[in-house]
């Protein structure tokens, strides 16, 4: 365990210096994860205000807040494993991975984690800057804070662990670019990363509900605007523990599969 | 004496007796086999077309069947065309591929299974496959090797001091990678290689696209390496210089067979039918061709070419017959040799 924790602080140390050297790339990325929830809180603002002042129990300062703490929460469980994995196995990168004793979603984990130690700064201070101008309401009681720390945390390690497994097909199909895509528009509508899933027809819902999406983004958002009881947050994390459990298990049983036909056709 | 001022690689053990196949051996290969299914279509439009409907599958034996055994602390050169399979062998030897037939143990590990108690002690350096982390010097990407391979830190320190001095990479190490140069990089590829004292080492081409100092100064490491840790290592090159220099051992493969395995010397000694003759001349050039057959002849030198069996002989006639002042007799230069050995081994 002594000996894993090196391991970690170590890459930190090295993906911390890497990263330092993309300050551009990360710029870019940032605006970008800014921009996307600013549109569709304005869009829905604009629909609250216009019509009856609000849209499902939603007002213009509901949105406001659900946006501003969704554009926190996506960018601390975003993930670039897709790109990643692409760029991995068809120019063989991967190799030198698999020569080294130790799991190559180590090395991954800790990239991300890195990059958003620099990045959550900034991104704490868009979130003041847009906070100031749209003047969000939380509802956010202690107990619901209380949770939305173990809440986010496994929300990141669902996300990560699910599109990391997703990545893996890069081991079967050049064309990941699609299998991203399609992951994406699902997780647009089920994650609430478009609306909030609250606005959704019951079936919807529920479908989100029962797939990971909802956990992976959605589920600390909620916390955070106060709109879940006590039992709710808990059935919340036991839900993200319950799929966190399953991915991983996937994520292994893939990644053996990958491996197997990686050494079969040739790396 | 290079020992003295290095001591650290006194303190490399050898393989414990468990740690090696049965046979002895540190790295073996029984009816090793590998083949690949590829995908091919003709050139055009309508072949493009086709090929949606049906595929032409092919089965290419990259590695047809080869054996071979390596005892601890051997270097062996492991030589072929282009395509010969040696990239594939040395693949399926650090459990990068799964063969298709045969057997392999490597320190009495079964290479495809990637154990972590196997991968500590080998590497594979191949041209340019980098351990290297681009964008951060190459100390940080050597710290983080270290913790990943769990080396002590004081074996660390020493390991890493005796591969900057024997390296040179003094200047190096706080540069980012990206920018060095090649064989700058190729340096510090391979000390990354070696920071955890790998007692199996596979190297794919580690002199490639270096100039001839650079290869020299690699080459000399690596027979240090070999002879202070007693690694075993399995070393392609196209530089025949590398094997000469490195390797008393050879094992040549052609279209993924087995040729050769034995001795350098042996090499030469069985595919070459012939050796070089040269003489000096008092007096000018002689017309010599009764002897064997004239390579070149200019200011009294001539250089004949004669079947080895008749070596002593035309020898011995050349110093009785004519005014001779100096005579050698070499082997042809090695790569003719290897040359020879594929063209027979294309047949």
């Amino acid at each position: 365990m002594r000996e894993f924790a090196a391991i970690y602080l170590q890459q930190f140390r090295t993906t911390f210096a890497s990263f330092v050297q993309y300050r551009a790339s990360m710029l870019i990325w940032m605006i970008w994860h800014i921009l996307e929830p600013l549109v569709y809180l304005v869009v829905w603002s604009a629909v609250a205000s216009s019509g009856a002042g609000s849209v499902q129990g939603f007002a213009a300062q509901d949105f406001s807040a659900y946006f501003i703490v969704l554009m926190v929460v996506n960018h601390v469980t975003y993930t670039w494993v897709f790109y990643e994995y692409e760029y991995r196995i068809r120019h063989g990168g991967l190799s030198g991975a698999l020569l080294r004793p130790i799991h190559p979603v180590h090395a991954d984990v800790i990239d991300n984690v890195s990059s958003k130690l620099i990045t959550l700064p900034m991104m704490l201070l868009a979130a003041g800057i847009l906070a100031a101008f749209f003047h969000p309401v939380l509802h956010t009681t202690a107990v619901s804070l209380a949770f939305f720390l173990p809440a986010l945390v496994l929300a990141f390690s669902l996300r990560f662990i699910v599109e990391w497994t997703l990545a893996l097909a890069a081991f079967w199909t050049t064309r990941v670019s699609a299998v991203n895509q399609a992951y994406y528009v699902a997780a647009l509508f089920l994650s609430g990363q478009m609306a909030p899933l609250a606005l959704f027809p019951p079936a919807v819902r529920e479908a989100a509900a029962v797939l990971p999406f909802r956990w992976m983004l959605s589920f600390p958002v909620e916390l955070v605007l106060g709109r879940l009881s006590t039992a709710e947050a808990w059935e919340g994390l036991a839900a993200q523990a319950a799929w966190l459990g399953a991915a991983l298990l996937l994520m292994r049983a893939v990644w053996r599969a990958g491996v197997r036909r990686y050494a079969a056709v040739g790396a | 004496m290079v020992a003295q001022e290095h001591p650290f690689w006194h303190t490399v053990t050898m393989p414990p007796a468990a740690h090696i196949a049965p046979d002895g051996s540190a790295v073996s290969a029984i009816d090793l086999k590998k083949t690949y299914t590829v995908t091919e279509r003709e050139g055009g439009a309508m072949a493009a077309l086709r090929s949606l409907l049906r595929r032409e599958k092919t089965d290419v034996e990259a590695v047809a069947g080869i054996s071979f055994h390596l005892s601890p602390g051997e270097i062996v050169g492991f030589l072929g065309p282009n395509g010969a399979g040696k990239t594939t062998t040395l693949k399926m030897l650090s459990g990068l591929l799964y063969p298709t037939g045969g057997h392999v143990s490597v320190l009495g590990h079964t290479p495809s299974r990637r154990e972590k108690a196997f991968l500590r002690q080998i590497t594979l350096v191949m041209g340019q496959r980098n351990q290297l982390v681009w964008d951060i010097p190459a100390a940080d990407s050597f710290a983080l090797n270290r913790a990943i391979y769990r080396v002590p830190e004081q074996d660390y320190r020493r390991t890493l001091d005796e591969l900057v001095a024997l390296l040179e990479l003094e200047p190096l190490l706080r540069k980012p990678v990206r920018n060095l140069s090649l064989g700058e990089r190729m340096k510090c590829e391979i000390a990354a290689s070696l920071l955890h004292q790998p007692r199996v080492v596979f190297l794919d081409e580690p002199t490639i696209g270096l100039d001839v100092t650079m290869q020299r100064r690699i080459r000399s490491f690596l027979a240090e390496y070999n002879r202070r840790s007693g690694a075993t290592v399995l070393l392609t090159s196209h530089y025949m210089a590398d094997v000469e220099a490195l390797c008393r051992r050879v094992i040549v493969i052609h279209h993924g067979r087995l040729l050769f395995d034995g001795e350098l010397a042996g090499l030469v000694r069985k595919f070459t039918a012939h050796k070089t003759i040269v003489v000096q001349l008092e007096g000018g050039t002689a017309d010599l061709s009764a002897y064997g057959e004239v390579v070149s002849a200019s200011d009294g030198r001539v250089t004949l070419r004669v079947p080895t069996p008749a070596t002593a002989g035309v020898t011995g006639r050349l110093l009785a017959d004519h005014p001779v002042t100096d005579l050698t007799v070499e082997d042809p230069p090695i790569e003719e040799v290897i040359e020879q050995v594929f063209a027979q081994g294309a047949t």
